[in-house]
């Protein structure tokens, strides 16, 4: 890696010379690796290599971003010159920079896991077929499969920039799903499970993910649609998690800055019940939204977003902080060919101590979600309406299936609606949420 | 020979340094016994876009993207790699890696190729966009900004993007064929955001295709995209929460075609259909559609955002009717699966990127016009909603259930619309949705080339269209019971 070091110092130090007042570099490369079997064999297998190096630069207050796959000596002259070119041509922005020089702290989270190098394909292929079996033999209705998929990507990452901060980090993770597919009656319903972790040793058993997915996909049989009705609704974790995933996005300073989220403007208000407190915390040890340093070189951190119902902090890059006038959050994220955007790291809302059980049981009369599907999420106005499957709750108790039904609410609304937190929070990939249950929404049906 | 694949086999051979003879090895490297057909994929990508936000041209990026994939397929299996280094080694080693699934160690000799590129050219451009000046495609979203304020006062907020791309791609096949073709590929989107009291309501319009810069300026194109944006925006302003429940919806012309894209045409992709998991498994032949439905999937329109010469395989695109006067008549293949089911590539194998598989895609997918007015359709819905715009769909391609939202919808009462609604959602079963269409007007219109299909986790450009349509009694989303 520190020979990508110094080709990024190079390259900053040419474009210099050239006129840049400052700039960085991001290079990230690395090795993927997928296979998919399908009915007890190999469907698909791809390997892969690939690399890619950014150049950001600033002419004063001016900026653009290139970047190539092609490390040719001839192809970086290019991309040098092309960027100040750019660069050159954009308007004057106020707020445009690196960040305050400071220097770069890069703790070991236990990101990478080297064991991934000698893990070897026939165990891969096997890990993925057990999976897969343990869905198809579980019960007789199980007829078909659109197979198990496992993946695992390798790389690493390379920051530098003109105030003299350099840094790298391996970070990876791998994967795998079941998708087994139920049918009855001449109707089909498919469903999923799958792990993902940091590392091999962390995944779940196979035998557990396929009986999972089996278990997800029969309990769909059967599906009735109901009529429309104002109920109290519950996620399930998979499911809260989406709706928490809407609040990242409405937090990011982008948004905010832009006026497209409905959360602008209400910093220090209450936007959620008191019982509400949601935190997006990059330091976690080996989570899979963790990261030593943000894109642009600046400690991640443990970020409270909503305490207590009161939004208390938005999550920021240098750029939208200083929008804001505020201070950034640590969560630049880079895609090395565009200018530094804002991610979430580990985003969830913290559990309460309800069991699951418990706040199903506490419904009369209500509706279940296990999955969600369509893009009606308004974050300027807060709209929310969306295609859902589900379980029916009578009087307390997980009933028949329903489906071809939406539900529908404003995320204003649905955050202050929030009634029951359960305890069962885990981190399945960067946004988790335990069980939520809100007082009311509107399902449509027939 | 056709001029693409000159142009694109000089630049691969020339830019790294390779020779025909190579290819040929490699794709018989790729190939062993038990390997049914292998191909290379070489790929050159240039990507552009700058953007507006406050007034401002503030971003400008570009990016170089180069590769090459290397496939083998053995029967139901298919192996794969890539990479970002073209090299004789790295071509070498990725054949070895793809002809792994087979678990063969045979290698198969030089495959001799000749041309099968398409002898037509449906996006003829005089001059790539990524060569015209910067300054040009600033000084438009420049103009666009100052037009949507000027369309009304409450417009507060205006941001506008232009990117292009410019596709290289030469494609080696072990059933002997060499085939290039250059890509064009261009978009200019537009979004308002509208306040008043306090109230915040955005408004998005755009399009392009796979034709010249002027295209964007040409019969107010621009213009109308930003107006279009400006006016959603306003529009939004004064909607009404969306009803909720099941009644009569009437589709309008152009975009909402999404409607085919996610209720029929994934459950018409060969994949799913050889593997049986589509809810559209086995009813090729029975009735899945009113008569009054003609529904076809074409890739060769010239221009459009969904068209290709060829597949991302090598095969010519074409029309492929789908449904015809309500039977199901055909799925859309790639190589692997029309030769799995024994039938005839379509031209809608298709990749993201040298990165990706291949699967069965979409191109250009649209309803054929019916003789129905348009007027006369909305004045035959008694309590419904015309829905004339949307943002996105979605499907659930084994149970069938598929949900899109409208971004510009009207309540219909006593056959006159009546006041914009927001936040509408469609949800439906697409076996069945299309039974129900009982209208079909005259006006098929396709949309202005803004669509991207997303799949497996690949995205490629799409086109849609559909006349305006009457469909009885679908469930709406919204929240007022």
């Amino acid at each position: 890696m520190v020979q990508y070091e110094n080709l990024a110092g190079e390259l900053l130090k040419k474009a210099t010379t050239k006129g840049a007042s400052s700039g960085d570099v991001v290079i990230v490369e690395g090795d993927s690796f997928d296979v998919q079997v399908r009915l007890r064999s190999v469907d698909k297998l791809s390997n892969a290599h690939e690399k890619r190096l950014g150049l950001r630069l600033f002419f004063g207050q001016r900026t653009a971003v290139c970047s190539t796959s092609d490390f040719s000596r001839e192809s970086l002259d290019r991309l040098v010159e092309d960027t100040c070119h750019l660069a050159r041509s954009t308007a004057e922005d106020p707020h445009a920079g690196l960040p305050e020089p400071s220097p770069l702290v890069s703790p070991d989270l236990g990101l990478y896991d080297e064991s991934l190098h000698g893990w070897k394909i026939e165990d891969k292929i096997h890990l993925a077929v057990q999976a897969e079996a343990a869905a198809l033999d579980y019960d007789a209705r199980i007829t078909n499969s659109e197979g198990a998929n496992l993946s695992h990507a390798g790389r690493r990452v390379v920051y530098a920039n003109t105030h003299g901060v350099v840094g790298s980090y391996p970070v990876g993770s791998v994967s795998y799903s079941v998708s087994p597919i139920a049918t009855a009656d001449g109707l089909m319903q498919r469903d999923y499970w799958y792990s993902a972790k940091r590392r091999v040793k962390e995944l779940a058993a196979p035998e557990a993910v396929g009986r999972t997915a089996a278990q997800r996909a029969l309990r769909r049989l059967g599906g009735r649609k109901i009529s429309t009705c104002d109920v109290p609704v519950v996620f399930d974790p998979e499911t809260a998690s989406e709706l928490v995933g809407s609040i990242a996005a409405c937090v990011s300073g982008y948004a905010v800055y832009k006026g497209v989220s409905f959360l602008a403007g209400e910093l220090g208000q209450s936007v959620a019940a008191s019982s509400v407190t949601v935190l997006d915390d990059g330091v976690i040890p080996s989570a899979l939204g963790s990261r030593p340093f943000d894109g642009e070189g600046l400690a991640t951190r443990k970020t409270t977003v909503i305490r207590n119902g009161i939004l208390e902090s938005y999550l920021l890059d240098t750029y939208s902080a200083r929008k804001l006038g505020l201070r950034s959050t640590g969560n630049a994220v880079r895609s090395v060919g565009d200018v530094p955007s804002v991610s979430h790291t580990n985003f969830h809302l913290a559990p309460g101590n309800h069991r699951p059980e418990e706040i199903i049981r506490s419904v009369k009369r209500g509706l279940y979600v296990v999955e969600m599907i369509g893009f009606g999420v308004n974050h300027v106005t807060g709209d929310y309406s969306r295609g859902a499957v589900g379980l029916w709750i009578e009087n307390g108790e997980l009933t028949y299936p329903v489906e071809e039904i939406t539900i529908a609410g404003n995320l204003k609304e649905i955050l202050m609606n929030i009634e029951m937190i359960g305890n069962d929070l885990e981190f399945r990939g960067t946004v988790a949420s335990p069980t939520l249950k809100l007082s009311r929404m509107t399902v449509a049906g027939n | 020979m056709a001029k693409e694949l000159t142009k694109a086999e000089d630049f691969f051979l020339k830019k790294f340094n390779l020779n025909t003879l190579q290819l040929e090895q490699t794709v018989g490297k790729a190939l062993g016994k038990r390997i049914d057909y292998a191909d290379l994929y070489f790929e050159y990508r240039t990507n552009e876009s700058v953007s507006l936000e406050e007034g401002m041209v503030k971003k400008a990026v570009k990016s170089v993207g180069q590769g090459v994939g290397v496939r083998a397929v053995a029967e139901e299996k298919t192996g794969y790699a890539y990479s970002d280094e073209i090299t004789v080694k790295n071509l070498e080693e990725a054949a070895r890696t793809a002809r792994y699934i087979a678990d063969d160690s045979t290698v198969g000799k030089p495959v001799p190729v000749r041309s099968g590129s398409a002898q037509r050219d449906l996006y003829p451009i005089q001059t790539p966009v990524s060569d015209i000046t910067i300054q040009k495609k600033i000084d438009l979203l420049n103009r666009i900004d100052i037009l949507a304020r000027r369309y009304d006062p409450r417009i507060t907020k205006v941001m506008a993007s232009f990117s292009s791309e410019h596709k290289v791609i030469l494609i080696v096949t072990s059933d002997g064929m060499i085939v290039g073709d250059i890509q064009p590929l261009s978009r200019l989107n537009v979004t308002c955001i509208a306040e008043e009291n306090g109230n915040r309501q955005v408004g998005s319009f755009g399009g392009g295709g796979r034709g010249d810069y002027s295209f964007f300026l040409e019969n107010g194109r621009f213009e109308e995209y930003t107006k279009e944006a400006a006016r959603q925006a306003i529009l939004n302003l004064s909607a009404m929460d969306a009803p909720a429940g099941t009644m009569d919806v009437v589709l309008g012309p152009g975009w909402p075609g999404i409607l085919l894209h996610e209720a029929i045409g994934h459950g018409l992709e060969g994949d799913f259909n050889r593997k049986q998991t589509s809810a559209f498994t086995d009813l090729i032949g029975k009735p899945v559609a009113s008569e009054l439905c003609t529904v076809v999937d074409d890739g060769t329109i010239p221009g459009r955002r969904g068209s290709l010469n060829v597949d991302d395989e090598g095969t010519p695109t074409h029309r492929t009717v789908l449904i015809e006067k309500g039977i199901l008549k055909g799925y859309l293949q790639d190589k692997l699966n029309a030769k799995l089911m024994g039938m005839a590539p379509t031209g809608n194998g298709r990749r993201e990127s040298f990165m990706h598989i291949p699967m069965p895609r979409m191109t250009n997918t649209f309803m054929l016009a019916g003789d129905s007015d348009p007027d006369a359709i909305i004045r035959s819905v008694k309590n419904g909603l015309y829905a004339v715009s949307f943002g996105g769909g979605q499907v659930d391609i084994t149970s069938g259930k598929f949900v899109f939202s409208a971004s510009e919808a009207y309540r219909i009462e006593d056959g006159k619309v009546t006041v914009p609604v927001k936040g509408a959602t469609l949800i439906g079963n697409g076996p069945d949705v299309l039974k129900r269409v009982t209208m079909v007007g005259n006006d098929l219109k396709l949309d202005a080339g803004v669509g991207t299909c997303g799949k497996d986790g690949q995205s490629v450009p799409v086109g849609v269209g559909l006349p305006t349509i009457k469909i009885n009694s679908i469930t709406v989303g919204g929240t007022r019971g």
